[in-house]
């Protein structure tokens, strides 16, 4: 048995699960059109390469990979192309970004797909390649581009593969879901994942609050027959953080600023592992995901698998959504997520819940009041940090002293402001203090890149004037040396060509008449 | 010697503050002259943080002569492009009271790039020539077009010209450029979540 860690901090929010029945799944009914963002992934967004009335066939390529931090994206269905431009998309911003516009045609016509079933045969850089051309993302709610985590370089030896089936956030049961009805594909692909980072052992982590998640998970091992741990640790939010479900797992800690791979580990969520072995042994691209439809405000809240690019109406149109005036849309969990302004707005592969609250169910938030120092805020912080200290400094803008209190730690888990007495929105500080520090650092490199090239330029200025000056002083110094020679001063003798000019000019008006 | 030193014991300690004096006076003379520092630190430190726009909108024919400038005792808010930032940046650097921009000079803007309407471009050479950091791409005749992640949007291209076929446009628009505001820069809040009152005691 091995021994499980306790984390600092944590909260225990109403988990609210149960409402959206996890265990069972249907498809959800496709929609007239599909809209897909280009930049579904953290990273680079991908370039399209196919045209306005171009006809794509289901899993299609349709926008490619640009360098390495970026994932391609494929046609969920069959259909045509209507548009490529700015669209709505589900962002915090509630800004528009390029998406590829599909009019699907109901007739779900595929490309056909060759799987490799002897992968074990094959070394990681192609298993690798076709987890990027399938275009697999994190899908736990970052979207990191899995081919790059599956690259962690030959400086840091990887031992364990952990799949992070804690999904910690209220109301969210997608993986809980995956985990019920996909076991045995997500056993399949935890060991291709394994071979292709050379772990040597397999660990499964689930919260104890999905029974029926960890008997099936635990049916599908025994199946397999391979050799895979499965742990099961006490609910608490968030135990499903990187680094904290890794010290409860193991008891060690992902250095600050460090990635898991750093200790020896590998993490992905569940739907990454899914899409891994289907990207491997089916060869079939990532173009569709589970999403939890729920909240008190949908008749029917349940999980649906969806055609990446369905616009979120239509998915809670499905659920049967009795909307309140002022409806929120949260996309993703109560504790993370973020309210979703368009709702034409479509699913994309980090869309793992969409919450639709009544008001009474989620009630807005009351203005916020002074800060009392209570304290509550450094006990309830997973990542041992001074909550309220960061505030002041994010107010502050002391770039400074964030770093020193380690900001870049905070996960963001939202459990300090959950239990901050007097409502501060601590994480959007947090949030924005990054997105200033980030700004700051990239407006730097820009202007030190500025004063090289502007001191580069000076010097070239000055070289070249100096260089135009010794021209000027060897001419000089020629004509003198070559005047000495002929024994006339070369000052007279052009003065007197100009007086003859002068003259000659002189006599001419008188010729004409 | 000695002996009339360890009779005047006033003598001894005076000789000995002294030779100490001369020491560490060579001492300090010395690593001055061994670890001397190139130029002028301070104003290397200043220059370190302008932004490096070279518009000279500060009056000076840019960031550097601004720099020394400063480390000479000018004012620090001369310098638009910086804005509040940099202001405060020096302020902190200078350990001085942090004065509003001196609108004199210019209003802070949101950064821009140069863009070269290529088609208009007449290739005169004359945009490259102003530029401060050699950004524009071209030569005699053929039409030029400017590197963006080379331009500090400096305006300084625009007047020389004579087609009138350069633009600013924003240099970081996009979503790849947001990130949260902080709260109390905008207005009701209604897209946070982790903050809400949840129904803490409900379910
Ligand atoms: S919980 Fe809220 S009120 Fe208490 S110290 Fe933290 S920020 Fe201040
Ligand atoms: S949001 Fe950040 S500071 Fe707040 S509890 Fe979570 S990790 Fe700690
Ligand atoms: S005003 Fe322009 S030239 Fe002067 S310091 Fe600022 S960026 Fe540099
Ligand atoms: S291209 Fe124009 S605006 Fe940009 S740095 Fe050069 S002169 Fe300034």
């Amino acid at each position: 048995m091995r021994q499980i860690h306790d984390i600092h901090g944590g909260i225990h929010p109403p988990e609210r699960k149960a409402l959206s029945r996890p265990g069972e799944l249907e498809p959800a009914p496709l929609p007239p059109v599909l809209v897909l963002p280009l930049r579904q992934h953290l990273g680079v967004p991908a370039l399209p390469i196919v045209n306005v009335g171009d006809r794509v066939l289901g899993g299609q390529t349709i926008a490619e990979a640009q360098g390495v931090m970026s994932v391609p994206v494929h046609a969920p269905t069959s259909g045509t192309v209507t548009a490529i431009e700015a669209r709505s998309i589900a962002h915090a911003s509630g800004l528009q970004d390029q998406c590829i516009v599909i009019e699907t045609d109901g007739q779900h016509e595929w490309l056909s797909f060759t799987g490799i079933t002897e992968w074990r045969a094959l070394d990681a850089a192609a298993l690798v390649e076709h987890v990027r051309a399938a275009g697999v993302a994190g899908m736990g709610g970052a979207g990191f581009p899995t081919a790059v985590k599956l690259n962690p370089g030959p400086t840091r030896p990887i031992e364990t593969l952990l799949v992070n089936g804690t999904e910690c956030e209220p109301y969210i049961t997608a993986d809980d879901t995956l985990m019920q009805c996909q076991a045995d594909e997500l056993i399949e692909g935890a060991q291709i994942l394994a071979h292709i980072v050379s772990a040597e052992s397999i660990l499964i982590g689930i919260e104890d609050n999905k029974p029926d998640a960890i008997a099936s998970v635990e049916a599908a091992i025994a199946r397999s027959g391979a050799e895979i741990e499965l742990a099961t640790f006490p609910t608490k939010y968030p135990s499903g953080g990187e680094k904290q479900i890794i010290e409860i797992l193991t008891g060690h800690q992902v250095p600050s600023g460090g990635i898991p791979a750093d200790i020896g580990l590998v993490c992905v969520n569940p739907g990454t592992a899914v899409a891994a072995k289907r990207a491997i042994i089916d060869g079939v691209p990532l173009t569709h995901r589970i999403v939890t439809l729920t909240g008190e405000a949908l008749a029917s809240p349940q999980n649906v698998t969806a055609c990446l690019g369905t616009p979120i109406t239509a998915l809670l149109t499905h659920a049967g959504l009795n909307a309140a005036p002022q409806q929120r849309i949260i996309h993703g969990g109560p504790m993370m997520g973020f309210a979703v302004s368009d709702l034409n707005a479509p699913i994309t592969k980090i869309t793992n819940c969409l919450l639709a609250p009544t008001p009474t169910e989620l009630p807005l938030p009351e203005p916020a009041k002074p800060c009392i120092r209570c304290g509550h805020c450094a006990e309830a912080c997973p990542a041992s940090l001074l909550p309220q200290q960061l505030y002041w400094y994010a107010r502050a803008k002391d770039q400074e002293q964030l770093a020193e209190h380690r900001l870049f730690d905070c996960i963001e888990c939202g459990a300090c402001a959950y239990v901050c007495p007097s409502q501060i929105p601590l994480v959007q500080y947090y949030r924005a203090a990054k997105g200033q520090i980030r700004d700051s650092e990239q407006e730097k490199r820009r202007s030190d890149n500025s004063r090289e090239r502007f001191e580069a330029r000076q010097v070239r200025l000055e070289t070249e004037a100096a260089e135009r000056e010794a021209k000027r002083a060897a001419r000089k110094a020629a004509a003198q040396s070559k005047a000495a020679e002929d024994g006339a001063d070369p000052i007279q003798a052009a003065i007197e060509r100009a007086k003859a000019r002068k003259a000659e000019q002189a006599s001419e008006p008188e010729q004409t008449p | 010697m000695l002996a009339l030193l360890s009779d005047q014991p006033l003598l001894a300690a005076l000789s000995a503050l002294l030779g100490l004096g001369a020491i560490f006076g060579a001492l300090l003379g010395f690593a001055a002259i061994r670890f001397r520092v190139e130029g002028n630190p301070i104003s290397d430190q200043i220059n370190a943080i302008l932004p490096q726009t070279q518009c000279g909108q500060c009056g000076y024919p840019g960031c550097r002569p601004y720099s020394e400038a400063i480390a000479d005792g000018d004012a620090i808010n001369k310098c638009p492009p910086g804005g509040e930032e940099t202001i405060q940046a020096l302020a902190d650097l200078l350990d001085v009271e942090p004065q509003p921009l001196d609108a004199e000079h210019g209003i802070e803007k949101e950064p821009v790039v140069a863009w070269i309407r290529e088609d208009e471009c007449i290739g005169c050479t004359k945009c490259i020539q102003a530029c401060p950091v050699d950004a524009i791409l071209g030569a005699a005749k053929v039409m030029h077009t400017v590197i963006a992640d080379e331009c500090t949007g400096c305006d300084l291209c625009i007047e020389p010209c004579p087609v009138d076929c350069i633009d600013l446009i924003p240099r970081k628009e996009g979503i790849g450029f947001w990130h949260w505001p902080l709260p109390e820069d905008r207005a009701p809040r209604f897209d946070i979540i982790a903050t809400d009152t949840l129904a803490r005691d409900a379910a």
